[in-house]
């Protein structure tokens, strides 16, 4: 017994390592956990892609449910993500905002241009300081936000067919279910 | 030759770091050294979200520029140490501390340390005393041995 006490402290350490590895394959270790999860979005103010004179706020997208996707001509992978948009977008019952964040808008509107525009809503943060306030370190980022404009679900990184049906199919749902008692 | 070429990939490697190193640093207007100091000490002590194994103090990515900015741009709106982690928490969540504060997540990385330590000494004691135990029944056995045949025995085979 007392021989073989090594070998189990050992199949132990093995054990330990191999669960490190499969926890690691299972999860992102670079998405932080947002502090603003159920919380009121906060409160913007910003341009419009296409029209910068007029700007929209948090106010005016109120009393419906909308999904802001973060994203910059620069981020490689939203290039990635763009298709699942354009395919999935008109699936998911809430209205597309696209968020262009730290981009030159002659640069975006030539992104989308080529790539195709999924969104039915553009606006731009070149400064990125309203995306401070929404906890955004890099693009793409998704925030799905209901019509009394809480934030319900996040994602940070691409949207893949898997997320959207796994997580941000299932948020919406949530949310219309609740919206109808 | 091949020492020629060492030597000249370490002078293109210390360029290199030299100019990451200026980039990382942007000079800014601060009011005086004292704010400079306690900038530089803050950022520090503050992670940045997107490169998460650097300071926002070294790190050169765009999120870690912005937030350095906005972190000035409150010490000069006379924002204490403690406000400016308070505003980053509640965007970046508690991953933004280097320290991170005591919450039913963080026990076991405050406490487990401990916990190793005590079980640890827990398991030194225990076969401390087994060992003492057998020992002192060893020693009484080749003692009475030796006063029963009064001639030395070996003893190895105790072990």
């Amino acid at each position: 017994m007392n021989r073989l006490l090594p070998f189990f402290g050992f199949m132990l350490l093995v054990l330990l390592f191999g669960f490190g590895i499969w926890w690691n394959t299972q999860h992102d270790q670079n998405a932080i956990p947002s502090p603003l999860l159920d919380k009121p979005a906060p409160s913007f103010n910003l341009p419009k892609l296409y029209e910068p004179t007029q700007t929209v706020s948090k106010a005016d997208l109120l009393g419906q449910p909308y999904l802001l996707n973060v994203f910059a001509s620069w981020c490689v992978e939203c290039g990635v993500e763009h298709p699942v948009l354009e395919a999935e977008g008109p699936t998911l019952g809430v209205q597309l905002v696209g968020y262009n964040y730290k981009d030159a808008p002659a640069d975006a509107k030539r992104w989308l241009a080529e790539h195709g525009n999924p969104y039915n809503l553009l606006i731009s943060d070149e400064p990125g300081n309203t995306a401070i306030d929404f906890g955004v370190y890099g693009a793409p980022e998704s925030f799905l936000i209901d019509a009394r404009g809480v934030i319900r679900y996040k994602h940070i990184g691409p949207l893949t067919p898997d997320v959207v049906a796994k997580e941000l199919k299932p948020a919406i749902a949530a949310m219309a279910h609740e919206g109808q008692p | 030759m091949t020492r020629g070429l060492l030597r000249m990939l370490l002078v293109m490697l210390l360029v290199c770091v030299g100019v990451a190193h200026a980039q990382a640093i942007e000079p800014m207007p601060f009011a005086n050294h004292a704010q400079e100091l306690r900038f530089q000490h803050l950022t520090r002590q503050l992670r940045c979200p997107m490169c998460q194994n650097e300071t926002l103090a070294d790190s050169n990515a765009p999120i870690a520029r912005d937030l350095r900015n906005q972190i000035f741009q409150m010490m000069q709106h006379g924002s204490s140490d403690d406000e400016i982690k308070q505003y980053l928490v509640a965007r970046y969540s508690n991953f933004v501390l280097y320290n991170p504060p005591l919450t039913a997540g963080t026990w076991l990385l405050w406490f487990g340390p401990l916990l190793i330590l005590l079980g640890g000494t827990g398991a030194v004691l225990v076969a401390i005393r087994k060992r003492s135990h057998r020992d002192a029944v060893a020693t009484e056995a080749s003692t009475a041995n030796a006063l029963i045949d009064s001639t030395p025995t070996d003893n190895g085979d105790d072990w």
